[in-house]
């Protein structure tokens, strides 16, 4: 089951984020800050799926931005990965560039 | 007076963006919050739209937007589309079940459900599969379910999850959704059929009669699955060359769930899995995703053998693979399947361990699992040089859990003494600072049993320290060896390697450095003074050296230490005469496995059994050195059943008789040599309770005890004779609290003397109400083969008041129907007071007032 979604730029500021499960607001805070934290210190050449407390997460890295989504163990990470991609590639095509641009520049 | 028209939501996000810093944005959107609350209090329908839009964007930037609420409400009850749009995306961010204002939707919700208009209903449908409450589901699921069975696939998608979101949250209306499920499969749509596999899945995760009723689907799923594979190019649900991934990944997860445990739906399956298995494409990561899912749906139902041959060589290929998530994925479902298709994951084993060498952590930590995993008897050579090689290179966090492991796969695979004294010697050496507490005991017990080594070892262990004593756990090892065998060592007997010329006073110097050196822990200190004790019997010519250094630590800070010293000081002076007796050799230890069925302590199902030698009780004894030393001779603690000592063949020697008088649980099963003085009850250090039959066990005829009484636990046994074997004895437990407040987290432990096997099963919770108003009950079995007198070692650790209690006691008031009656009338005699038999028997030999002297100073 996917827990949240969240789409965070690389000076840590969340863009876009979506929980599935309810969690409380200073602990959303708290809890995006330290998933920031383990996706920014991850180097190229390390796999895409980090174990975090309870559950998984797995990230991936479009220019300046990061799209992290939490799972539990039941959930399939290469087919998450893939969903991550294929999400971008639908807003690519839906808000035609626009929406990349946006989203990565520093606001 | 009226306000100019609100800015439309562009306007804002422009302006916003136009904030050089955060002060500057947050100025504008409170004056935007500001108009916005003004123009909500005038009412203002035209423009209600937009207001709540820009509420919508602030919120997402991460400001209060609370006050929208109810204007969310009112949008949605409004007619035109725009409104309920803006209206509904509102109540998903803004409203959850936590706010009371929820439940006015819910009429709203109703009557969009029945709207002409589709979009309407997907609306309606989406919010209420996003935040709908316990109530609002209830009073909904009849329209969802009517939506449900509609033609029109726009919204049977949508009512196929808000149905699984109502599930989630009312379960007992599952039942309400299975007669629309019959056609869900029928579909062309991938949409509906996603959907519905998602459905499905939810309904026979949470209930095996759904499981059982869906089970007749298989061959349905296997026939789209089939299609979904077989089809040509579709461009509208294509994915880098593969058709509708995802629902493929679905599909196969459904497949899992239903063919687990069930052989005919395995059966029909196995097909169309091989074929999967062997068309899809693995240049991309699609590709992947989906033998991944394959792979755990064959490992997980009833797979035919070439069927899980085949799965594993997609995991071994997956090794191979350059892609990093790749390799991680593979070697997380090795490690699942090693325990059940062994020979088939041994063949990869050179791939994984080439994956220790790899530079990113999760895959290395992955590997490591998976290569103790794969250790066996005759690749353990091979193995073990490869894990010590990465246990020199890796990262701190994997060392203490790399050398467990070592020491583990030693112990279970060690082709020869030498070799596993070795290999420690080398965990010891290269990451001896991150070795786990309980590793130190298990040595020394080890060493202990290879007579044939002791010169070589502590001829090893020497040269180790000598360069350098900061790694705690190899100065402690090496120390207490030194001690045992440093007339071995100065003799110079070693046959293994070349003997090393040590003279005693060497020996000294660096003990006696090991004692001086700041980095040396309290223990260490301690085990370093006990060994220097000890060569006072094998060394000859520096015993007035030894002497004056056990006098100097009479006056050190470190009580450990102090009291030590001052002990040994009395030794030398006053009981010179029993020194070379107190500190002879060590008898060999009986070898006890860790996962042997010896004394072993069992615990409530969930921890392992060595869990009682890491957990020093809080009176602040040290597992190592004093269960070792001095508290062996009083007979083995309760701390660590790893060492319980039995008297050997050493029949009139004083530490003999003294073992089998101050005696414990240890007592073997054949009689006790002939010179140690006949007791027929083994006085206990602590005293055990009368028995008091609280209800008489009519049944089996046998009373209960009380076993354990003490600031408000009281702990009774009821017994049971088991019907199938005759040597069982069936114990049920039952801990009740008599004083004012719970006694939450209670665990309870025994241990039980080596001719009895005990099982443990798990408690009924872990809480023990106040007042007497209930109990834990908990059902212990004990075999006992040899008919022997039941006695057993109990401890408890709760928390009450707030503070974590322990206690340790003995239980030696077992009636004696429950061990079948042995023919010791004595020893039931003797209940009243075994106290004053343990002190007349020490009365009556000069040699035991020492001891209780000892004993008595001890507490003090």
């Amino acid at each position: 089951m996917i827990k949240f979604f969240l789409m965070v730029n690389k000076q840590g500021q969340t863009r876009l984020s979506r929980y599935y499960e309810h969690v409380e607001i200073h602990k959303r805070t708290m809890l995006e800050a330290e998933v920031i934290k383990n996706c920014l210190s991850r180097s190229k050449d390390q796999c895409s799926f980090i174990e975090y407390k309870d559950f998984k997460l797995v990230y991936r890295q479009y220019a300046a931005l990061f799209v992290v989504v939490g799972i539990n163990e039941t959930e399939n990470e290469m087919a998450v990965y893939e969903l991550i991609h294929n999400f971008v590639e639908v807003l690519d095509k839906y808000f035609s560039r626009v929406v990349m641009n946006v989203i990565i520049s520093n606001k | 007076m009226r306000m100019p028209a609100p800015i439309r939501l562009r306007e804002l996000i422009r302006t916003i963006r136009t904030a050089r810093t955060q002060a500057e944005e947050r100025e504008m959107i409170q004056k935007e919050c500001a108009a916005i609350r003004s123009s909500f209090r005038e009412e203002d329908n035209t423009y209600r739209c937009r207001n709540v839009a820009k509420l919508l964007y602030m919120h997402m930037l991460g400001y209060p937007a609370h006050f929208g609420q109810l204007e969310c409400l009112k949008l949605i009850a409004s007619q035109k589309f725009t409104d309920k749009r803006i209206g509904y995306l509102g109540a998903m961010l803004l409203l959850d079940e936590r706010q009371d204002v929820h439940l006015l939707m819910t009429n709203c919700i109703k009557n969009d459900l029945n709207h002409s208009t589709q979009y309407v209903q997907g609306l309606a449908l989406c919010t209420l599969g996003c935040m709908g409450s316990s109530e609002m589901c209830r009073d909904l699921a009849g329209e969802v379910e009517k939506l449900l069975k509609t033609s029109n696939s726009y919204l049977r998608k949508k009512a196929a999850l808000c149905a699984v979101h109502v599930i989630r949250k009312v379960p007992e209306l599952m039942e309400m959704f299975l007669p629309a499920t019959k056609n869900l499969l029928n579909e062309k749509n991938h949409g509906v059929l996603h959907t519905s596999v998602v459905l499905l899945t939810e309904m026979c995760e949470r209930s095996p009669d759904m499981l059982a009723h869906f089970r007749k689907l298989v061959p349905q799923l296997v026939r789209i699955l089939k299609n979904l594979i077989m089809s040509g190019y579709s461009p509208e649900h294509d994915v880098s060359g593969i058709s509708d991934p995802f629902l493929q990944v679905r599909i196969l997860r459904l497949l899992r769930i239903l063919g687990r445990n069930d052989d005919d739906s395995s059966e029909a399956m196995n097909d169309i899995l091989a074929q999967v298995a062997t068309n899809t494409e693995t240049s991309k990561n699609v590709g992947n995703a989906i033998l991944y899912e394959t792979v755990l749906t064959i490992m997980d139902i009833k797979s035919e053998s070439g069927l899980r041959v085949l799965a594993i060589n997609i995991l071994g290929r997956f090794l191979l693979n350059n892609d990093k998530n790749i390799r991680y994925v593979a070697l997380t479902s090795l490690l699942k399947t090693v325990q059940t298709d062994h020979n088939a994951v041994q063949r990869h084993r050179s791939t994984i361990v080439d994956c220790l060498k790899d530079l990113d952590v999760s895959i290395k930590r992955r590997a490591m699992e998976l290569s103790f995993a794969l250790v066996n008897g005759n690749n353990v050579r091979g193995m073990m040089k490869e894990l010590l090689y990465f246990l020199d290179s890796c990262e701190p966090e994997f060392k203490a859990d790399c050398a467990s492991g070592i020491f583990l796969a030693a112990e279970k695979y060690a082709p020869s003494k030498r070799w596993h004294i070795d290999t420690i010697m080398r965990v010891l050496t290269t990451a001896g600072s991150y070795v786990r507490d309980d590793a130190v005991p298990n040595l020394i017990q080890l060493i202990t049993n290879s007579v044939e080594m002791h010169a070589y070892t502590v001829q090893r262990l020497y040269k180790a320290i000598l360069g350098d004593y900061s790694q705690q756990p190899l100065v402690q090892v090496a120390s207490w060896c030194i001690g045992e065998y440093g007339d071995l060592l100065v003799s110079g007997q070693c046959e293994e390697e070349e003997p090393i010329q040590v003279t005693e006073d060497e020996v000294l110097d660096i003990l006696e450095s090991i004692l001086i050196s700041n980095m040396s822990a309290s223990v260490t200190r301690g085990y370093a003074l006990t060994a220097i004790m000890k060569l006072s019997t094998r060394f000859t010519c520096t015993v007035n050296r030894i002497k004056k250094v056990v006098s100097i630590y009479g006056s050190s800070i470190d009580v450990e230490l102090q009291q030590r010293a001052v002990e040994y000081n009395a030794l030398f002076k006053k009981y010179d005469h029993m020194r070379p007796a107190l500190l002879e050799r060590m008898p060999v230890m009986e070898k006890v496995t860790t996962n042997g069925p010896t004394e072993v302590v069992q615990t409530n199902g969930e921890t392992e059994p060595a869990v009682l030698e890491t957990k020093p009780p809080p009176s602040g004894l040290q597992p190592g050195s004093q269960a070792n030393d001095l508290l062996d001779l009083l007979g083995g603690s309760d701390i660590t059943p790893v060492i319980p000592t039995v008297p050997t063949s050493k029949p009139a020697s004083a530490g003999g008789e003294l073992l089998d008088l101050l005696g414990d649980l240890n007592l073997t099963g054949s009689p006790v040599p002939a010179p140690a003085p006949q007791i027929s009850q083994p006085p206990f250090l602590l005293d055990g309770l009368p028995s008091q039959p609280l209800f008489n066990d009519i049944a089996a005829g046998i009373p209960s005890i009380t076993a354990y009484n003490k600031n408000g636990l009281k702990i009774d046994f009821t017994f049971e004779r088991s019907n199938t074997n005759p040597s069982v004895t069936v114990i049920t437990i039952q801990a009740s609290n008599s004083t004012e407040l719970d006694m939450t987290d209670f665990v309870f432990q025994a241990a039980v003397p080596k001719t009895f096997q005990l099982q443990l099963l798990s408690p009924s919770s872990s809480v023990i109400p106040a007042f007497n108003s209930g109990t834990i009950t908990q059902v212990i079995k004990i075999l006992n083969p040899q008919k022997q007198q039941l006695r057993m070692r109990i401890k408890l650790t709760y928390n009450h008041k707030g503070s974590a209690m322990q206690d340790l006691a003995e239980v030696n008031n077992f009636p004696p129907q429950s061990w079948h009656g042995c023919n010791h009338a004595d020893s039931q005699s003797s209940v009243a007071s075994p106290e004053s038999v343990v002190m007349s028997e020490r009365c009556r030999d000069p040699r035991n007032s020492w001891f209780s002297t000892m004993v008595n100073f001890k507490a003090f």
